[in-house]
């Protein structure tokens, strides 16, 4: 069914309303692994006179606008989809919420 | 002994390795394209550098999901000869072919230099006319050559013998002026459990021939072909 979130190999029967949602996927580096972009600009804060940051992590937030008719099926499908291509869980760890649009 | 260079958009040392195949080692060479679903019998797959899919994402993250990464797996588990330079070592991690990941190097600049490799682990099928502590001197190209792994992981590499090359001094020592990139453990290459696949950041088909400046990557693939001759 043309413009819902679904794996493309499973057909699907309508039954529900289609609405629409956002997905904010939010991935960052794990605890312990060492970020280099998050230190250089810790170091260029406090050039330019900013004091008692404490540590800077950065991240990346991907932002999904799709189709569905059912919120809980569409999660696990992006779940799937961090695991799978969003996040590396060697280094990454993410965390996304779903809302309707 | 025939070899496969696979092309991914992007990858810009395809022609580099099919060059030392060719004409440095003189054995048959073939480009295998990204979206091909068969290796074309090749007995040796060689996954080249560049910069696949423009590095979106994380490197190689896009490229493990080319249609030929499907066959290369299977090609590897078969026990296949896989080598992976560079993004191709990028790609492997990935593809989960290689334990770890990269992180950006520590300097956040893109790095492009002759370095030295340690020997650790010469009883490998890519390393086999290394002698162990041969100090190698080969270039890397690269922004993201910071291996990574977790603690235990680290220790699984160590005991079972996967670190293959670590950056080292022209001496051989470990030193942390002459780590690159900020490697763990001064890990510039590493091998799987069963040994048939390898990843290295430095580029042996950039170093095998004198006139760039060492023939010392001429090692790497003269190991692949001793190997394979003894196998065949």
């Amino acid at each position: 069914m043309k413009g819902i979130l679904m794996r493309k190999s499973e057909a699907i029967t309508r039954k529900g309303k289609k609405k629409l949602f956002l997905a904010k996927v939010f991935v960052r580096l794990k605890e312990g692994v060492l970020d280099p972009q998050g230190s250089t600009i810790k170091r260029a804060l406090e050039d330019m006179g900013y004091d008692g940051i404490e540590d800077i992590r950065t991240g990346r937030v991907f932002e999904i606008n799709f189709s569905s008719e059912d919120r809980n099926k569409s999660k696990v499908l992006i779940d799937e989809v961090c695991k799978k291509l969003l996040a590396n869980p060697v280094i990454e760890k993410y965390k996304f919420e779903v809302k309707q649009r | 002994m025939k070899f496969g260079v696979i092309t991914f958009p992007g990858s810009n040392c395809d022609y580099d390795c099919y060059k030392a195949i060719q004409d440095v080692l003189k054995e048959d060479v073939v480009f295998l394209w990204h979206n091909q679903t068969s290796l074309d019998g090749c007995e040796c797959i060689i996954l080249p550098g560049g910069f696949s899919y423009g590095d979106y994402l994380r490197t190689g993250a896009i490229a493990r999901f080319s249609p030929i990464m499907k066959e290369v797996k299977k090609f590897a588990e078969a026990g296949g000869l896989v080598i992976g330079i560079c993004n191709g070592f990028q790609i492997l991690l990935e593809s989960g072919l290689l334990p770890g990941a990269m992180l950006n190097n520590k300097t956040l600049r893109f790095i492009c230099k002759y370095v030295y490799l340690r020997v650790d682990n010469e009883n490998t099928p890519f390393t086999n006319r290394c002698t162990k502590g041969q100090v190698l001197k080969i270039p890397i190209a690269h922004s993201d050559g910071n291996y990574f792994i977790s603690k235990i992981g680290l220790e699984k590499l160590k005991m079972q013998k996967q670190i293959v090359f670590r950056y080292c001094d022209p001496n051989g020592n470990l030193d942390i002026n002459f780590n690159p990139n900020g490697a763990l453990d001064f890990i510039a290459g590493i091998k799987n459990e069963k040994g048939n696949v390898l990843g290295m950041m430095p580029h042996p088909e950039r170093s095998s021939e004198t006139i760039l400046g060492s023939e010392d990557g001429r090692y790497i693939f003269e190991s692949m072909v001793e190997h394979l001759k003894g196998i065949i």
